[in-house]
Formats: C-alpha cells, sequence, structure tokens
C-alpha cells in the first residue's frame, strides 16, 4: 500500500543519512583539536525539507481521503442483509430485523457474490459501556457506544469461520468477549435462518429429564433475563438461549459447546468467566442435570 | 580541576525591561481557566435541546439584568480602584475596592435567589435533567471563581482601610484586577450562552 | 552588541560556609522553595514510580506470557494496566520532565530562582500527593470485587464505564481526584515556567538568544493551558455525575459517551507532545555539544517547536476514527495528524544537519541521543500509518497501537531523559556517572527496547487487541508474547543498572567541575552542584551560547547573529 511503501521509503533514506553521518563525522583521535565549521543554518535547506514533506503529506492525504469516502459513504446495495448488533457486558446480541431472527455470540452471514452482492450491513449499538466489534479478516472494527447507532458493512467472498473479539475495553470480561462469525454460503445461510426462525417447540416427551429441566427452567429467575421463543421466558437482559444448542461455544467464545462445561456454567458463570454478570443459581445436582438435558434440546 | 569561566559584566547600554511576572503569570492563569470555561460551555452547548425530560431553559430562566449590571459596574470600580493607587491616592484606592466588594456581594446575592426560584419553584437541580446538570455546573463554576475573586478583594480592602497599602503594590492589585476582570468577561459568555442563545 | 568590560572573575564559592548549621535536613527539603531541589525532588519522586510502573509492567508480561494464563485474576490484571498507564503519564513522565525544567531553566537563563517559588513548592507538593492518593486505592476499602480499591477503567477512564452504576465503590475517584490534583500541579509548573522565561532573562538574553529548552518547556507549558484544562473540567464534571447525580455522560438521561471521548482526548493528545517537547529540548542540547557544532537552524527550530504547539491542539479525533464519526470528520483529522508531522520532520532534519559536518563525540549521552533518533523516526512513521484512518480501523487499540507509543515514550522520551540524566548529573552532583556502566545501561536497553517493541507490533497486526488479560492458544500470538516478556526483563535490568549508577557515581564518581563536557549554555559556568543562589552577579549575554563566545573570542556566534 502506499502509505507503507512511503513511511519505508522515509525510514530507508533518512536512515541512512542518519547512519552515514554519524559514522562519517565522528570523532577521530587524529583529528585536530579544532572545533568543526560552525553552520547555523541555511534557509534554502529549511525550505526544501518543508515543501517536500508538505508533497508527501499531500499524496498520502489525498489517498486517504479516497479510501475513507469509499468505506463509509458506499451506497448500500439491493441485496445487502441488514443485522442489528447490541454490545452487551460481555457478549452480543445480534438481531435480523426483516428476518424475524434474534440470537447471540455466534453471527452468521452469507458469502457474497461480486456479480450480485450480498454484503452485510451492521447497526450498532450498546446497552451499557462501549465496546467494539473487530473481526480482522473482514473488516476495520467499528465502537458500539451506548446511545448512539453506528453502522458498517462486511462483504466477504470466502465461507469460513472468522474470529475477533471486542477492542473496546468494557470491564472485567472484554477479554473473553470473543467474536465469530460464520461466512456461509448463500444456501447455508439460508438454512440456517431457516431454523432460527423456528421457536424451540420440539418435542420433550421422550425425554422426561429435559421436561422437568423446562420446568426448573421456566420457575426460576432464568427467565427474567433470558428468552426462549415458543415458551413464557421472555428476558432481554441476557442472550437469547432459543437455539443455544446448535452454538459451537457458550460465554460468547469462551468456552466449547459441551454438555459438561453447560453444566460448570450453569453450576457457577463465575469459575469459568470471573466477572460475567449472570450469577449462580445454586441448584442442587440433579437440577443441574435436568437444565442441563433441556438446554441441549434448544438445537 | 576547577575551572571558573569569566562571565563579562555588561556597564553601558539601554536598560533591559522584561514584562512585570505577576501579570504574565496572571495572563497564563486566565488561559487555563478560560480553556475550562470553554469545555464547560461546549458541553452546555452540546446538550441544548437534548434533554428527554424536564424543564427547559425558556420555561424557567429569566434574564438576570440586575446581577449582570452590578458584576459589570464592578470591573470599572476595580480599574479606578488600581488607576486611584498607580497616583497614590490610597483612599481612592480603598472606596474602589469597597464598591467591587459591594458589586460582586450583590451579584451573589442574585445568584443565590435564582438558584433558590430554580430549586423550589420549578423542582430544577443538577439532577433533574442535561439542562439541569449543565447550567448549574456552568454558573456554579462561574460564581465558584467570583467567590474567589470576592474573598481576594476583600482582603485586599481591609489592607488598603488599614492604610497597608501604598503606590508600590500598584502593580501587584492590578494583577488582581486582571483576574476580576476575567471573571467578569467570563460572566458576558455565560451571559449570552446561557440566558440569550439558550433560551 | 559586544560587551564593554573585562569581565570580573565568578566569585569562588568553594570557601566553607561560615553560618552555623541550619535546620534539620528533613525541614529544609520539605519547606524549600529552591528551584533546584523542587527539580531534584520532581525527579526522584519519578523514578520512584517508574519503578512501581515497571513492575506492574512485568507482571502484565508475566500473565500474558502463555495463553489462558492465572498468574493473576482479571480484576487485578485490568487493575494493573490502569495503573501502570496512569502512573508512567502522569506520576513518571510529567514530573520527571518538568523536574529537569525546573532545575535547568533558571540556570539557563541566568536567574536566581523560577518567578513564583512558593508556586513551585505548592505545584510539587499537590502532584506528589495526587500520586500517592492513586497509590492509596490499592489498600484501600474493597472496590468491585475486593481487590483493593485501585482503578480498572483504563487510563483514559471512558465514559459510561466511569459512572456509578458500572463501576461502584471508589476505584473510579481515585483515578479522577489523583489525576486531577496532578494537572493542577502542572498547570502551576507550567505558569511558573512562562512567567519565568518572559521575565527572569538575564542582561542581552533575547527570546532569540535563549537556549533552545527553554523554548520546548515554554510551548509545552502554554498547551498545558490549552490541554490539562479540559481534562480538569471533564473530571469535574465526571465527578458531578458521580456523587451530585448529574448527567454529563450518563447515557440513559440523554448524556453522550462520545462527549468524554472528546474532552479526554482534546488533553489526551497534546499530552504526549507536552512530553515530547521537553525531550526534544534535551536532544537540542546535547547533539550539538557532542556534535562540536551549533544547533542547526536555531530560528526554524523555534518555528517548528511552536507550529507542532499548534498543530497538535487540533488533531485530537485521530483516537476516534472508529466510533463513527463520519467521513467529513474523519478526513480533517487524518489531514490534521498528517501535517503535525511536517513541523516534526523538520526538527529531526536539523538534528541531522547538526551532526553533518560535526565530530561526533560517543559518549553515553550522545548514545541515549542516537538511540532516540532512529527510535523517533520508527515512531513517528507507524505514527503516519496510523494517521490514515483506514489503517487506524483496523490497528486501533490493537497492540500496534500500543507499540507505536512504548516506540515513542520509551525509545523516543525515555532514551532522550536517560541522555538528559548522564549529561546534566555533573553539574546536579558535581560527579560523573560511570562510563562504562552507562553503557552497560544503554547496550542492554536497547537489546531489551527492540526486542519487546519491535516486536510488539506484530500481535496487532495479527489481531490481538489491547487490554485483554488473556488469550486463547491458536491465534499466533504466542510467541510473539514471550519474546516481549524476555525483552522487559532485559529493559527491567538496564534499568536497574542505571539506578545502581545513579547512587554508586554519588559517591565514587570521579569530580566533574562545572563544565566536563566542554558545553556553552549559563548553566555550566556555575559549579558544580551550584551555588544556592545560582549566580553570585547577574550575567550579560550577547549570543545563544554565551560560554562558545566566551571560549572563542576569535569566532564568536554573535557576529553571526
Amino acid at each position: 500500500m502506499l502509505v507503507l511503501s512511503v513511511t519505508l521509503a522515509i525510514f530507508l533514506i533518512v536512515g541512512g543519512l542518519l547512519v552515514y553521518a554519524l559514522i562519517k563525522f565522528r570523532h577521530r583521535p587524529t583529528d585536530s583539536d579544532h572545533e568543526p565549521a560552525q553552520i547555523y543554518g541555511s534557509t534554502q535547506i529549511e525550505l526544501s525539507w518543508t515543501v517536500i514533506p508538505i508533497l508527501i503529506v499531500v499524496t498520502l492525504f489525498l489517498t486517504t481521503t479516497r479510501v475513507i469516502w469509499q468505506t463509509e459513504a458506499a451506497p448500500k446495495p439491493a441485496g445487502a442483509v441488514d443485522v442489528i448488533v447490541v454490545g452487551h457486558q460481555f457478549w452480543w446480541e445480534y438481531k435480523y430485523p426483516k428476518l424475524g431472527v434474534v440470537t447471540a455470540n455466534e453471527l452468521h452471514i452469507p458469502a457474497s457474490d461480486p456479480s450480485h452482492p450480498t454484503p452485510t450491513y451492521l447497526e450498532m449499538s450498546s446497552a451499557d459501556v462501549s465496546h467494539s466489534f473487530w473481526v480482522p479478516r473482514l473488516a476495520g472494527k467499528t465502537d458500539l457506544i451506548p446511545n448512539r447507532v453506528n453502522t458498517m458493512w462486511m462483504d466477504p467472498s470466502q465461507p469460513g469461520l472468522y474470529l475477533g473479539q471486542c477492542a473496546q475495553y468494557c470491564g472485567t470480561q472484554h477479554a473473553k468477549m470473543l467474536l465469530r462469525v460464520y461466512v456461509d454460503s448463500p444456501a447455508d445461510f439460508a438454512a440456517w435462518i431457516k431454523k432460527q426462525q423456528q421457536p424451540a417447540t420440539r418435542d420433550l416427551s421422550g425425554n422426561p429429564l429435559a421436561q422437568e429441566g423446562q420446568k426448573i427452567f421456566l420457575g426460576t429467575a432464568c427467565i427474567s433475563c433470558h428468552a426462549v421463543a415458543g415458551t413464557p421466558a421472555n428476558g432481554r437482559f441476557g442472550p437469547d438461549l432459543t437455539h443455544l444448542a446448535s452454538r459451537d461455544t457458550i460465554g460468547s467464545g469462551a468456552i466449547p459447546n459441551t454438555p459438561q462445561n453447560l453444566r460448570a456454567w450453569v453450576a457457577d458463570p463465575n469459575a469459568m468467566k470471573p466477572g460475567s454478570l449472570m450469577p449462580s443459581m445454586h441448584l442442587n445436582d440433579h437440577d443441574l442435570d435436568a437444565i442441563t438435558a433441556y438446554l441441549t434440546t434448544l438445537q | 580541576m576547577m575551572q571558573t569561566n569569566t562571565i563579562p559584566i555588561a556597564i553601558d547600554e539601554q536598560p533591559w525591561v522584561l514584562p512585570n511576572k505577576g501579570i504574565v503569570g496572571m495572563w497564563c492563569l486566565i488561559a487555563a481557566e478560560a480553556a475550562i470555561f470553554l469545555i464547560f460551555v461546549t458541553a452546555y452547548l452540546f446538550y441544548l435541546g437534548k434533554s428527554l425530560t424536564g424543564p427547559t431553559p425558556a420555561q424557567v430562566l429569566e434574564l438576570p439584568i440586575v446581577g449582570t449590571i452590578c458584576l459589570l459596574s464592578s470591573s470599572i470600580t476595580v480599574h479606578m480602584a488600581v488607576a486611584a493607587l498607580r497616583k497614590g491616592n490610597i483612599r481612592g484606592c480603598t472606596l474602589g475596592l469597597g464598591g467591587t466588594v459591594a458589586l460582586a456581594s450583590a451579584f451573589l446575592v442574585t445568584t443565590a435567589q435564582e438558584w433558590h426560584h430554580l430549586i423550589y419553584d420549578f423542582g430544577l437541580t443538577i439532577r433533574t435533567n442535561l439542562f439541569g446538570t449543565t447550567y448549574y455546573s456552568l454558573v456554579g463554576l462561574h460564581a465558584t471563581h467570583v467567590i474567589v475573586g470576592l474573598l481576594l478583594l476583600i482582603a485586599a480592602f481591609f489592607f488598603s482601610l488599614s492604610g497597608r497599602v501604598t503606590e508600590h503594590h500598584a502593580e501587584r492589585l492590578e494583577v488582581l484586577s486582571l483576574y476580576w476582570h476575567f471573571v467578569d468577561a467570563v460572566w458576558v459568555v455565560v451571559f449570552l450562552v446561557v440566558y440569550v442563545i439558550g433560551r | 552588541m559586544a560587551t564593554s568590560t573585562t569581565g570580573l572573575e565568578a566569585i569562588d564559592v568553594t570557601a566553607p560556609p561560615t553560618q552555623p548549621p541550619g535546620p534539620s535536613l528533613i525541614y529544609q527539603w520539605l519547606t524549600t522553595v529552591d528551584h533546584k531541589k523542587i527539580g531534584l525532588m520532581y525527579i526522584v519522586y519519578a523514578l520512584l514510580f517508574l519503578v512501581v510502573a515497571g513492575i506492574e509492567a512485568m507482571i502484565m508480561r508475566v500473565q500474558l506470557a502463555v495463553p489462558n494464563n492465572h498468574a493473576v485474576s482479571p480484576q487485578v490484571f485490568n487493575q494493573l494496566f490502569t495503573m501502570h498507564g496512569t502512573t508512567m503519564i502522569f506520576f513518571v513522565a510529567v514530573p520527571v520532565l518538568f523536574g529537569f525544567g525546573n532545575y535547568l531553566i533558571p540556570l539557563m537563563i541566568g536567574a536566581r530562582d523560577m518567578a513564583f517559588p512558593r508556586l513551585n513548592a505548592f505545584s510539587f507538593w499537590i502532584s506528589a500527593f495526587g500520586g500517592l492518593l492513586l497509590y492509596l486505592s490499592y489498600f484501600a476499602g474493597s472496590g468491585l470485587y475486593g481487590a483493593g480499591a485501585a482503578p480498572d477503567v483504563g487510563w483514559f477512564a471512558y465514559a459510561p464505564l466511569t459512572a456509578k452504576v458500572f463501576s461502584p465503590g471508589h476505584s473510579s475517584d481515585y483515578w479522577t481526584l489523583s489525576v486531577l490534583l496532578s494537572g493542577i500541579g502542572t498547570t502551576g509548573t507550567a505558569i511558573n515556567i512562562v512567567a519565568t522565561a518572559f521575565c527572569m532573562r538575564c542582561k542581552g538574553m533575547t527570546l532569540m538568544r535563549m537556549p533552545l529548552l527553554v523554548w520546548l518547556f515554554v510551548v509545552a507549558s502554554c498547551m498545558v493551558f490549552a490541554a490539562v484544562s479540559p481534562l480538569t473540567a471533564a473530571q469535574i464534571m465526571l465527578c458531578l455525575d458521580r456523587y451530585l447525580g448529574s448527567h454529563f455522560f450518563d447515557t440513559q438521561a440523554g448524556g453522550s459517551a462520545v462527549l468524554w471521548m472528546h474532552f479526554f482526548w482534546i488533553f489526551g493528545h497534546p499530552e504526549v507532545y507536552i512530553l515530547i517537547l521537553p525531550t526534544f529540548a534535551f536532544v537540542n542540547e546535547i547533539i550539538p555539544v557532542f556534535s562540536r557544532k551549533a544547533i542547526f537552524g536555531y530560528p526554524a527550530m523555534v518555528a517548528a517547536s511552536v507550529a507542532i504547539g499548534f498543530v497538535s491542539l487540533s488533531v485530537w479525533a485521530h483516537h476516534m476514527f472508529t466510533i463513527g464519526l463520519g467521513p467529513a470528520g474523519n478526513t480533517f483529522f487524518v489531514f490534521a495528524t498528517m501535517v503535525v508531522s511536517v513541523p516534526t520532520g523538520i526538527k529531526m532534519f536539523n538534528w541531522l544537519a547538526t551532526i553533518w559536518g560535526g565530530k561526533v563525540i560517543y559518549r553515553v549521552p550522545m548514545l541515549f541521543c542516537v538511540g532516540f533518533l532512529f527510535q523517533f523516526l520508527i515512531a513517528g512513521l507507524t505514527g503516519i500509518m496510523l494517521s490514515a484512518a483506514p489503517f487506524d480501523w483496523q490497528l486501533s487499540a490493537s497492540y500496534f497501537v500500543v507499540a507505536h507509543f512504548h516506540y515513542v515514550i520509551v525509545g523516543g522520551i525515555l532514551f532522550s531523559l536517560f541522555g538528559a540524566f548522564y549529561y546534566w548529573y555533573p553539574k546536579v552532583t558535581g560527579r560523573m556517572m560511570s562510563e562504562t556502566l552507562g553503557k552497560w545501561h544503554f547496550w542492554m536497553f536497547v537489546i531489551g527496547f527492540h526486542l519487546t517493541f519491535d516486536f510488539m507490533h506484530i500481535p496487532g497486526l495479527l489481531g490481538m487487541p489491547r487490554r485483554i488479560y488473556t488469550y486463547e492458544a491458536g491465534r499466533g500470538w504466542e510467541l510473539w508474547n514471550i519474546i516481549i516478556g524476555i525483552g522487559a526483563i532485559i529493559q527491567g535490568v538496564a534499568t536497574l543498572i542505571f539506578v545502581y549508577n545513579l547512587i554508586y557515581s554519588y559517591f565514587r564518581g570521579p569530580e566533574a567541575g562545572p563544565d566536563p563536557w566542554d558545553a556553552w549554555t549559563l548553566e555550566w559556568s556555575t559549579t558544580s552542584p551550584p551555588p544556592d543562589y545560582n549566580f553570585a552577579i547577574e550575567p550579560s549575554v550577547s549570543s545563544a551560547r554565551p560560554l562558545w563566545d566566551l571560549k572563542h573570542p576569535e569566532d564568536q556566534d554573535s557576529r553571526y547573529e
């Protein structure tokens, strides 16, 4: 890129001149005692090394400006996918308003084909303090600031899993507010959306432990923070759990999503992610097993 | 080995005159304080019209004409005090300072009355809404500066009254009056921003 | 303009004092208003905090050496980076630089003391109290998680993380109040410096004959007025929010988190220029002496310094490229930031031209200045990279930025500061520092510095954000974090060598005499250490290098003015 090559050139030229001067003009023991000629300045030289940097600055500025406007003022194509992102201490809420999907922590977006672009446009804000959405291989970062809406877009062409994390210090577990962006092929993305649009109405009759778990879930304080579509649970303080079991991780990317980990999390979230705002519900062993069984049915 | 370099001492030439350090120091302080006020004024302007609830400036503010006249006149009286002192007129200086103290106190009284009215009749406090926050902090910061100046002026007044002030103190009194003029200039800005533009 | 008479001998002050012994040493230092003693107190105070903040950095590097480490808890780590940053900026860099200024400025302009000695003492003690208050927080009552109440909001304390609801307890208050006190002290010293430079110069010393060091401190002090006050204002607002329930930064009531960012960075960016200008000041004095040539382009250096002062007040939102300013706002701040590189570059070129054609003597002060020149060049170039907003959208808040600013502060400011220590130590104490230990210090520090901060750019480029207490394995960051840690240890050892050198040389260093470096400014005309009153008789100068004129009567600077 132009900036890199210009800075490298400046480094080589100025650094080279410095090295040269420091070697050539060093004091040698064989030198006479006279002081060297005292030169106080030269207006021409001063002018030249003022004007040339100004020209360099103008060039860099103009190219940078063009990129800024190309990025931030880019027109939004018709095929764009809209996602609303809300930052929380220490998890990510994602809503697809036109598709009726609410999820958390793992973002799925379609790969975009240059001939028929389907970039993802994110509208971002925060429910508490400032956060920042940074997935380096997809885009630069943009901050999520309370009482303010920022927008950015991503236009990936390669499917895959892209990792990132919150990039604005937001409290104790800033380090584990991880980002997992799954760029799916258009077909996979459509399938994922379809699944996410379903409420959690899986038939639990063959799974008595899970049924018990559901009863405990709906009867405890869980529902004051969490939502499961298709049940009375409609809390919005914590992540939406409707399709919890379809995610690869829990704790916003911090912990692999296995039944043992899930159980340990519910038992004491702060043991796994100290500073997490989810309190331990102090459930007994049996209830923990039941809840875990229920949660693993939330595909 | 000890070596003493000789520094030539000049005997001829024009007098070497440098600015008065009190005046320079006070201008520096004024620059710093002006920057603080600028930030509070910026916050005030930024939050104009953004309060989510509560009384608006137009609903509760009245032009503080009396207080403003008092405060701005006090700049004249303090200037007169300095001018008098320069000429060795101690009595004139005392009168000028006394007048300044009186006018400054009157200003503070009118501010206190205004705040009493706002708090008890409109229920506007610093935590009511963004207007309350920015209004009380800006006007309060200014009032704090008035109080500090007033204390210094009272001290100067009593020194002058008891005959301890002479012509030689004129520059020092000028430094104090410079501070006072700054406080008045800030009031002009606050007046315009809060009571004219803001309403 | 020649002075008319032959000189009087400077009064020999080696005769023992005949007064009776004065008050106790402690009382003397506690109540002194002498700029030299106050300057030394600032410097010693800063060195103590340098060691403390350095230890905080070491602990962080240990925690980050391997992924998913458990050396310290996340709460403690978050306190460590907050305290490290806050301490280093407010209780190390500011005091040590203004301490040097305090000591040197009156001596360099032929004055007896600063303009307001009592204000000087007040400024020191209130800053000192601020630092102690900040560290009291470690021992104070339970903060958010009972791990003492040291602040854990980052050194820039973004709202609304600092609101009472997100930072209960008093940790944020310790940050706010201690930094507020430090700001008051800094403002007082700045007033003193400006008044001293304008009103206390000796005869013949016009503004364009002042040592460049004095110019740079004057510009830095003027910037203090413009920049520290916004922070003071913002902190008052934060206190009002936390304690009187006001809504300056209360986003639930319509307040703005972005407003804090603007106010903080209107302070924060000029602040780092306030730190770098005294750094330039030291380099401006040392390079000419060790190149045996006058500084090239004195008027251009003055103009460039003033230009930096002005332009740096307008660049602040390059810390906010990612907050959604919009393309117009971003464009303006890109422009301003790139423009500030022009006067800065002019200074680099002038230093190069000073060395060019000289006879460079590689004593320890010059070694550190050479390190400074290369490292500041690199730091400036990574700064230009970051000034391109799209570049910054990737690298802001990553380890690339951390590497950049440490490159400036450690590679630039600290190196130049070390040079200043070695250069002026003989004047302050009357003894030379050990050249051998100095060289060990220099080379070890260079190696450690480059190991840590060159390689620190890489995790940033690989996506590692800052202020994280741990990281997942498999991101490719592990090797770099280990190298960074090793470099940190080496720097720590080098610093200990330096501290040892300071203490050892005080007792065993060879005697220095008044002018060991064959230098040209007025402070080298007094004894080492200078007498309490600095100059027995007010000197009179006719050029920017009064001692050069004396030593080279056939080729005086005053002829070329």
